[in-house]
């Protein structure tokens, strides 16, 4: 779907103001009869990027398919909290499984389908960064090789929070979690581990690999509905801050969403075939200790003496990530 | 139509008469004749509207054909030893969701050390996971089960699995008698699921439960296996009319009606079993064979009623648990509790170990003789010379100090 | 029951040579039974397989011991495998070999066998010659069939021909039907 450029620059923020487009560019969040996917009622803490980031994300694919859609979901703080038993948060048909097999149980669904010859309905497959990158890992790659027509959607908060917060592969380096402390011999988590999930899907070369934060409505409701115009393995990764893990200030999430974008320490782009066809740019590049001091999961970099050489480090790895996808906006670069 | 053809192949073919919708396939020793034969018969055509997924693990398969049986199609898979505890944790999942699946065990041994022949163990590690177990004990009798066990899955809305003897059975080329595709539609309806996946009525499936309500769950689980001792007994008599064999059922009784000593066992090596009871049946002696066609549910008063009246009752089996003793053997000891009946347990035929006609009376004559002590664990044909020797050395692997010495020849 | 044992290398089809002796027999409306002794795919080792027929149904599926008909595959076997294991004085015994069965050492062995029930045939050779490929296994049942005569050739050809379609199969079924008449003009050890 072609997109209408709007100049912002009087506003100086990023607010769209959904009066200023045309009414079939507004966002489904802002509809009155959007689905309300994942509706109220649900348990999750107070600034949860992840119900947010899924209720946008499920709402945008009801609204693409004409609420056609299954959703597989891994075990996790999303399956958790929206499914308290007796009661589900879900308006449509889901299925939780097991930890390591969201993507497995999507293709399934997506086989019997096919199966049946019901090609309008739609899959969604979905999971935590743990349940994504680490114990559902060879069940992703699979449904990836196989190019089995699922979409798949990380919300990656960096961390097995629903555990109480231990590190998993998507775990930044020098961040506390419960396993990687700031005691002993490294502050926090440690550089040069850690698994890089967006290119991992460019690597398999699969039709659509996007990424995408709750800090962005628009582009996260547009990849989406793009993803959902295509058949094949789909994979969009979204950052959703974790207010307690993270232990920032509930209210932060979204801001802290987009000072990891414009630090560049998530880029954000949209890939085709394992081609990066399209990157958010960064009109304003921030120093990362803007987005780390909110942080508490970071507070050991900080207060005498703190470790201004591993916030250099961190600076670092922002900075090749710019230089990497090209990410920052010269005077002439349109809005995307 | 009957035809000399290899197990795996039979299976293949009468998995396929199911009308199966989605199968997914990770191949291991000794299954993979049949996923190959599956394959063929997906991508010729002869085998439509179906879908072959060559999945990345057997916890991949599993994890297939819960989303694919969710989503209201009929799922297959196959899988043997290694495999089955990998998907493992879906295996509960499947049992625990109320999924229909059905899947064909190739029983094999379970490592360490690594062997790819046959035994029990991989079915019995899973017995306790709400699944259903048949084991065949031929080739006629895995096809016939096959197709009794979508009719049984879809029945009662649980998984079961068909286990065969891995290599004895889906290696050996053997007669087999496969219907037609008219006789089977007309013996198994499309699959009705209990819930389904669908966005025309949205339900959350897979919800956590907490100690409020998961007994109760539980305990479902459990009397939905319990009633379907009656719907199998049930499904096989109109198998036997629909087909006009007798195949599966609960339990199979050979000679054993009126006999003295009465031998216990699952699975092919009951052919073997049958042949050394005829033998002595004709010297006189009164033996017979009771051979288990559902292990779960465990079918305590059958077993009850077909052992009651023997003195002996020899429990010969493929697999054994570690730091106790037999597992089928505890379970016919519970059938008989309160009968002063003589329980021999007898594990045999471990890593593909060939039971022999010869072993089987020797067996036979030592129970006979009173030489066995019943409560004692006998291992038939086991070469305790090197075990011996292996215990009195302190250092190595086990499994390597004893192959060099089988090597060397010592015993 | 008559049962017959045959030993070769992996991939000289020493699996489907039991295979298709026993859908002979099955043809023939005797009840039969195969299978090898099973092993991780490999070609070169020791490959031993197993067939059974009757004229009632079998039960048992133990490897068999004591069989009344051994076919060698490959003579390089004879002397690292304890190939001869329980043949008794009455059985038979084919082997592939262009050599006597006193050249292959074995004349100390087959002293009190009935000589009737004896048999060489270089059926490697005719398999190259009639097949392009030195496959002897269609050749040996072939030349089964002529030893024991518990099959018919016929029988034996049209499990080749069932089961190996358009060139594959008549080529076979010749390499078959050329061992048997080698045996038949008095070819024997």
């Amino acid at each position: 779907m072609s997109r209408q450029k709007i100049k912002l620059y009087q506003v100086g923020s990023f607010a769209v103001g959904n009066r200023l487009l045309d009414a079939d560019e507004r966002t489904v969040q802002a509809r009155s009869e959007r689905s309300n996917t994942l509706t109220s009622g649900h348990r999750a803490c107070q600034g949860c990027g992840e119900a947010l980031g899924a209720r946008y994300v499920l709402d945008a694919a009801m609204r693409a398919t004409g609420d056609q859609v299954i959703v597989a979901n891994a075990t996790g703080c999303l399956e958790v909290f929206s499914t308290p038993y007796p009661e589900s948060s879900w308006q449509l048909p889901w299925i939780h499984s097991l930890f390591g097999n969201a993507p497995a149980v999507a293709t399934g669904i997506a086989a019997a389908l096919k199966a049946k010859g019901r090609t309008g309905v739609r899959v969604v497959g979905q999971g935590g960064d743990g349940g994504t990158l680490d114990i559902g890992f060879a069940c992703l790659s699979g449904m990836f090789e196989r190019d089995d027509d699922v979409l798949y959607v990380c919300y990656d908060n960096e961390a097995y929070m629903n555990t109480g917060v231990q590190r998993s592969s998507a775990t930044p380096p020098a961040a506390r979690t419960a396993n990687t402390k700031p005691v002993g011999f490294e502050p926090g988590n440690v550089f040069g581990q850690g698994k890089n999930a967006p290119l991992i899907a460019l690597a398999h070369e699969i039709p659509y690999v996007a990424t995408a934060t709750v800090a962005d409505l628009h582009d996260l409701e547009h990849k989406v509905e793009r993803a959902m115009e295509l058949h094949g393995a789909r994979y969009l990764h979204v950052l959703v801050p974790c207010p307690l893990g993270w232990g920032a200030a509930s209210c932060d999430t979204i801001r802290l969403a987009r000072l990891a974008v414009e630090t560049g320490l998530f880029p954000v782009f949209e890939a085709d075939h394992g081609e990066v066809t399209a990157v958010s740019k960064i009109r304003r590049q921030a120093p990362v200790v803007e987005y780390l001091r909110p942080q508490r999961r970071f507070a050991h970099l900080f207060g005498e003496p703190g470790r201004p050489d591993v916030v250099e480090r961190i600076q670092a790895g922002a900075d090749r990530n710019i230089r990497r996808f090209g990410l920052l906006a010269d005077e002439t670069d349109e809005e995307e | 139509m009957r035809s000399q053809i290899e197990g795996s192949q039979a299976v293949a073919a009468a998995v396929a008469l199911c009308r199966p919708e989605v199968i997914s396939a990770y191949p291991i020793s000794p299954q993979t004749h049949i996923v190959e034969a599956l394959s063929d018969l997906v991508r010729t055509g002869r085998l439509e509207p179906c879908e072959y997924l060559m999945v990345e693990s057997e916890f991949g398969a599993m994890s297939a054909a819960i989303g694919a049986s969710a989503a209201g199609a009929r799922a297959y898979t196959a899988t043997a030893s290694q495999g089955i505890l990998y998907m493992a944790e879906a295996l509960y999942n499947a049992s625990g969701l109320g999924l229909p699946i059905v899947m064909t065990v190739a029983n094999r041994a379970i490592g360490s050390p690594i062997n790819i022949w046959n035994d029990h163990s991989d079915a019995m590690s899973q017995r306790d996971s709400g699944w259903i177990q048949l084991y065949a004990a031929s080739n006629q009798e895995a096809v016939d089960l096959h197709i009794q066990a979508f009719r049984l899955a879809e029945a009662v809305s649980l998984p079961v699995m068909v286990c065969m003897d891995g290599f004895v059975l889906t290696h050996a080329f053997e007669p087999v008698d496969l219907p037609t595709q008219e006789q089977v539609d007309a013996f198994l309806p499309p699959f009705e699921p209990r819930q389904v996946l669908d966005p025309a009525a949205p339900v959350t499936i897979g919800a956590m439960v907490g100690p409020e309500a998961f007994a109760e769950v539980k305990v479902l689980m459990h009397v939905k296996q319990m009633q379907a001792l009656d719907v199998i007994g049930e499904i096989a008599g109109e198998f036997a009319q629909a087909f006009g064999r007798s195949s599966g059922g609960l339990v199979r009784q050979y000679r054993s009606a009126d006999a003295d000593t009465v031998v216990v066992a699952l699975g092919s090596v009951l052919g073997t079993i049958e042949d050394a009871v005829d033998e002595l049946r004709d010297d006189g002696v009164s033996v017979g064979a009771v051979g288990i066609t559902c292990f779960r549910p465990w079918p305590l008063a059958e077993l009850r009623a077909a052992l009651d009246h023997a003195r002996r009752v020899v429990v010969l089996e493929k697999a054994f648990a570690v730091g106790l003793g037999g597992i089928v053997g505890q379970n016919v000891r519970l059938a008989l509790e309160g009968l002063p009946t003589r329980v021999h347990d007898v594990v045999g035929g471990l890593g593909g170990r060939p039971i022999t006609r010869a072993s089987v009376l020797r067996l036979l004559g030592d129970v006979l003789e009173d030489r066995l002590e019943p409560g004692a664990l006998t291992f038939l044909d086991l070469d305790w010379g090197l075990v011996q020797r292996e215990l009195e050395r302190p250092f190595g692997p086990h499994a390597e100090n004893i192959l060099r010495d089988l090597a060397a020849g010592l015993r | 029951m008559f049962q017959v044992r045959i030993h070769g290398r992996g991939g000289q089809g020493v699996v489907t040579a039991a295979e298709l002796l026993s859908v002979a027999a099955f043809v023939e409306g005797k009840h039969a039974q195969a299978f090898p002794s099973f092993g991780s795919e490999r070609t070169g080792a020791p490959v031993v397989s197993f067939c059974r027929f009757a004229d009632e149904p079998i039960r048992s599926r133990e490897p068999i011991e004591e069989p009344d008909a051994l076919i060698v595959q490959d003579p390089t076997l004879l002397h690292q495998v304890d190939l001869l294991a329980g043949l008794g004085q009455d059985g038979y015994l084919l082997v592939n070999t262009t050599r006597s069965l006193e050249e292959l050492g074995l004349g100390e062995f087959v002293a009190g066998f009935r000589p009737e029930r004896l048999a060489t045939v270089p059926a490697t050779e005719i398999a190259r010659e009639l097949v392009g490929k030195p496959l002897p296994n269609a050749a040996l049942l072939g030349a089964f069939a002529a030893l024991t005569g518990r099959v018919t050739l016929a029988s034996v050809q049209g499990a080749i021909l069932d089961r190996f379609p358009g060139e594959t199969g008549t080529r076979n079924a010749a390499a078959a039907e050329r061992a048997h008449d080698a045996l038949g003009v008095g070819a024997r050890a």
